[in-house]
């Protein structure tokens, strides 16, 4: 199971915070700080693993973001690789080319992906195209209900079934 | 006008531009921030206005405060004022109200707030909502943060949903009642039925979820894991489906389909099959399959095929398809990638014990993997190198392993250090070779070993009788090269002290002859003895080395009377205390100084770990020079047992009995061993007389004549009740003529069952030669009781030293 996963720039600043664990405030603070302590401190050619505490540390650098992920003793840390890449994948595919500015300024929309791709620690989907379609379908929920609202401001609301695909 | 203008402008803020707009204006504005106080001051604005915008109440904008504080929290800014905000959203009918709201609730509530329970009827709700985005958002918030209470409100609907709900559902379900199962695992019982049916669903995300389901279930609860069993053909069929299964795009991923789905499920049969040979025979052969057939040239593949390897080496396999896995991980070491090359190493760490021959195959390579540039790398390939030396090969690995000392990277290096120690004591192929190794990393890396590693060296020299002249010719040359690093000056200090005759011999088969002169011997050892580099301990050593050549050398015995005296005022206490000690032997008790200083016994090896110092204490005298107890950890080398032996002597020039203190280090022995020695001197053992014995207490005395007039009396104090005693003192009396002067006790507590004696010491003048007597009055506490009691000794005849005694 994943216990958290980040996203900070080269600089150290969070731009991600996901927790699958209870943790204190102060306590996800300090492992925050840790974390971008750690692996900004590694060099260019090394392994993406590093041991913390009683966990595997996997992290890998896309542009100017680190991902970063911690792992229990039995995960699998080359598919943990491969649900880094996944993620990237899938927030390319909905912002097109994403960049580090698209995540911080649509942190929600990122937030929503990984929702979509993890729970409780776990991967939910494994097909990307599957991913892809329920968020574009909640996206267009999400407008039609606006426009809805927007052309009918007292009707009170109802939330439509939509059809499964 | 201006008025108009910004009421123009604000109409135009707050209309025209869209609700998300401001959301991004508000993040560029921060952003554009060029101090932390201005970065702090837009913030407390922005946080001001979320704050009335929450109290407005429902009017359409609550979504977009909430997000503008969600992006405020991640900067690091507090934002609890908005977790009834969540609430409140996640009640709304709205979607992208109740979506925004689950975020918050996910970001800002954990199980340990109040507000997260309220959030538990909504969530019930949505649960049972008409849009399947409703229910994910519902289930993934539970499965995020439901605390152990909102599970069990939860977990039938959980079922239900488990059971009946479109895939796009049931998968989410799935994972859910993973989390539940976490956090209630009493619960599971309820998941276990529905879990095996999961199996049979053709959706990947279902059958995912379904898999880790399992895998939890098994995991808590060896029952359910025998049942499980039963399964294992039905994933050994899903697993070969896989893996023969023709290009499927939707699930491919560099040519493996869905490597996600089957890491679990080896997972899950590396689980099912552990310990038992009838699930283990069922996957031989899939297993056998995937690891010949996957393709590894990309990283999806190789985590397979190191999932797979982990699943054969923890079940009961076949011989055959062990070797098969310990040749994928060799296949690994070679591997470009060095995240491949450092999980092969940690696979092979885990079955070097099991499996010893097949990973020594690959030794080689793994020894080059010594010289990666990758600091996690090389810790892998040092541990698993320090694992793989044997008796056969501990030549050429202890070769790899001292030049990997010589370049590794500071963090690595006392690893090293012991785990070539431990080598080295385990397969060392003859004494001398052992010798030079410890010596060479003591040159290389002293700095960064244990502090056992001075007395086990020493212990070891010891032991090598026949290579004495060796290694102290190697020591000196060592010694006179370089100074810094502490712990080799330290053993060549004390081999010189020990062996110093045999390094002026000159001659010595195994080394070129030198001509060492007595000059260059103390020149080497004053050397030490001055230098800022020597740390205390250091200078102690060298300290007594140079006594200890006063009997080994013939010409420059005043020289080292010099070099003692001086170091008798130095700062340095332990130093100080030395040299006053060593003075005295060199005056008062020359006699006694050759067979003091002699040649040290073979020690017996100590357990590891254990320092010679610490029993030293044990035998407690006071000193000569000092009105005070001796202190009781002296430092932990052999040298010290020296020491205390002129501590023995400092007070009285008896040899004191060992005290009959239970203790079971052997240390003692040792102590004992050298004290038999001082048996084999000219002393007559002086009797210990018993004087008094009342309440469990008893006094006894040693006397022995020093001179005509002069006495030395020692009592020694025992208590044989079952409580210690407390506060004890002696006082003496003597005739009028008689000069007395006492010495401070060695303590004043006693404890009991006769753990431990308190002894003290009373130099008596007789100059008009008197028949001596002695009334000595002894107070303590036991139990909180005063006790007081007087004892009378009537006279020492001095001959026999044979007291009479009177109790009063």
């Amino acid at each position: 199971m994943m216990h958290f996963l980040l996203l900070f720039s080269r600089q150290g600043k969070l731009r991600l915070q996901k927790w699958f664990l209870p943790l204190p405030e102060r306590e996800r603070k300090k492992i925050v700080k840790d974390m971008t302590t750690m692996v900004l401190a590694r060099k260019p050619r090394t392994c993406n693993f590093l041991h913390w505490k009683d966990l595997k540390i996997v992290y890998k650098r896309y542009a100017s973001l680190y991902f970063c992920c911690a792992l229990e003793n039995q995960d699998n840390e080359l598919m943990a690789l491969e649900t880094l890449h996944r993620y990237v994948e899938l927030l390319d595919k909905y912002f097109g080319n994403v960049c580090e500015l698209d995540i911080i300024f649509n942190f929600e929309k990122a937030y929503f992906i990984l929702d979509e791709l993890l729970m409780g620690g776990e991967i939910q989907e494994t097909s990307k195209l599957s991913i892809v379609k329920s968020i574009e379908a909640s996206d267009m929920l999400q407008e039609t209900e606006q426009k809805r609202r927007s052309e009918h401001p007292s009707s009170s609301e109802i939330i439509q079934n939509t059809t499964c695909f | 006008m201006t008025d108009f203008l910004n009421i123009a402008l604000l109409f135009i803020q707050y209309t025209v531009m869209t609700p998300s707009v401001r959301l991004q204006e508000m993040i560029r504005v921060i952003r554009s921030a060029r101090t932390q106080g201005e970065e702090r001051g837009i913030i407390q604005r922005e946080c001001a206005d979320i704050r009335s915008q929450f109290r407005q109440g429902d009017n359409g904008e609550r979504s977009h405060s909430l997000a503008k504080l969600l992006y405020v929290h991640m900067l690091g800014y507090p934002a609890h004022f908005g977790q009834m905000e969540c609430v409140r959203l996640i009640a709304s009918p709205r979607y992208s109200e109740k979506r925004i709201g689950y975020l918050g609730a996910m970001m800002l509530l954990d199980e340990k707030q109040d507000a997260s329970l309220l959030i538990t009827n909504s969530i019930k709700n949505d649960l049972s909502h008409s849009s399947q985005y409703v229910q994910s958002l519902a289930l993934c918030t539970l499965a995020c943060m439901g605390s152990a209470e909102m599970c069990r409100d939860l977990a039938p609907e959980i079922e239900r949903l488990l059971r009946a709900s479109h895939s796009y559902i049931k998968k989410k379900a799935t994972l859910c009642a993973v989390h539940i199962i976490r956090k209630v695992p009493e619960l599971a019982e309820l998941f276990t039925p529905s879990a095996r049916t999961l199996l049979s669903e053709k959706n990947h995300g279902v059958l995912h979820g379904a898999v880790v389901l399992i895998t939890e279930l098994c995991e808590r609860n060896p029952d359910t894991l025998v049942q499980f069993r039963k399964a294992v053909p039905e994933l050994v069929q899903i697993m070969k489906g896989l893996v023969t299964s023709s290009y499927s795009p939707e699930h491919n991923v560099a040519g493996i389909s869905d490597p996600f789905l089957q890491v679990r499920i080896l997972r899950l049969l590396r689980i099912l099959g552990h310990n038992n040979d009838t699930a283990s025979d069922a996957m031989n052969d899939l297993l056998a399959q995937v690891a010949t057939n996957t393709d590894s040239s990309k990283t999806a593949g190789s985590a397979v095929l190191y999932e797979t390897v982990l699943t054969i080496m923890d079940i009961n396999s076949e011989s055959g398809l062990r070797v098969l896995a310990v040749n994928i991980l060799g296949r690994f070491l070679l591997n470009n990638d060095r995240n491949i090359r450092y999980i092969s190493m940690t696979s092979l760490q885990k079955i070097v014990q099991t499996d010893h021959n097949a990973v020594q195959r690959h030794r080689g390579t793994i020894v080059d993997c010594l010289k990666d540039q990758d600091t996690s790398v090389k810790r892998r390939a040092l541990e698993l190198s320090l694992a793989l030396v044997s008796a056969v090969n501990i030549r050429s690995m202890m070769k790899e392993l001292l030049i990997f000392l010589s370049v590794c990277p500071p963090e690595l290096r006392s690893q090293t250090a012991s785990g070539i120690f431990n080598a080295a004591e385990r397969y060392s192929p003859s004494k001398r070779w052992h010798i030079d190794t410890i010596l060479h990393v003591l040159t290389t890396a002293g700095g960064d070993v244990r502090d056992e590693t001075v007395p086990n060296l020493i212990q070891l020299i010891t032991t090598a009788s026949e290579l004495h002249c060796y290694t102290v010719h190697k020591l000196y040359r060592a010694l006179i090269k370089d100074i810094a690093q502490q712990s080799l000056v330290q053993v060549a200090c004390w081999c010189i002290g020990e062996y110093g005759d045999l390094l002026l011999k000159g001659e010595c088969e195994e080394i070129e002859p030198v001509q060492v002169t007595e000059d260059d011997i103390l020149d080497a050892l004053e050397t030490v003895l001055q230098s800022h580099m020597s740390s205390p301990a250091t200078r102690g050593f060298a300290l007594t080395a140079t006594m200890k050549l006063s009997t080994r050398i013939t010409d420059n015995v005043d020289r080292i009377r010099s070099i003692v005296s001086i170091y008798g005022s130095c700062i340095d206490l332990e130093l100080q205390q030395r040299a006053v000690e060593y003075n005295a032997l060199f005056k008062k008790y020359d006699h006694m100084r050759a067979a003091v200083l002699e040649r040290m016994p073979v020690m017996d090896k100590n357990s590891p770990g254990h320092t010679n110092g610490d029993t030293s204490g044990e035998i407690k005298e006071p000193d000569t020079s000092k009105p005070k107890p001796v202190e009781a950890g002296l430092l932990s080398e052999p040298a010290s047992q020296v020491c205390d032996l002129l501590d023995l002597l400092g007070g009285t020039d008896t040899p004191l009995q060992p005290s009959p203190a239970p203790t079971s280090t052997p240390t003692t022995t040792s102590s004992a061993d050298l004290l038999d020695l001082l048996g084999g001197l000219e002393i007559k053992p002086v009797p210990t007389v018993s004087v008094y014995e009342k309440n469990g207490l008893s006094l006894k005395i040693q006397c022995d004549k020093q001179t005509e007039t002069e006495v030395t009396v020692t009592l020694i104090a025992s208590n044989s009740t079952q409580n210690d005693i407390t506060n004890f003192t002696l006082q003496a009396a003597v005739p009028k003529s008689v000069q007395l002067q006492m010495k401070a006790p060695s303590g004043n507590v006693i404890p009991a069952h006769g753990l431990g004696q308190v002894t003290q010491t009373v130099l008596l003048n007789n100059p008009n030669k008197v028949s001596l007597k002695m009334r000595i009055r002894v107070a303590y506490s036991n139990q909180g009781a005063m006790h007081q009691d007087t004892v009378q000794i009537d006279s020492f005849p001095s001959a026999a030293c044979q007291p009479s005694f009177s109790p009063l």
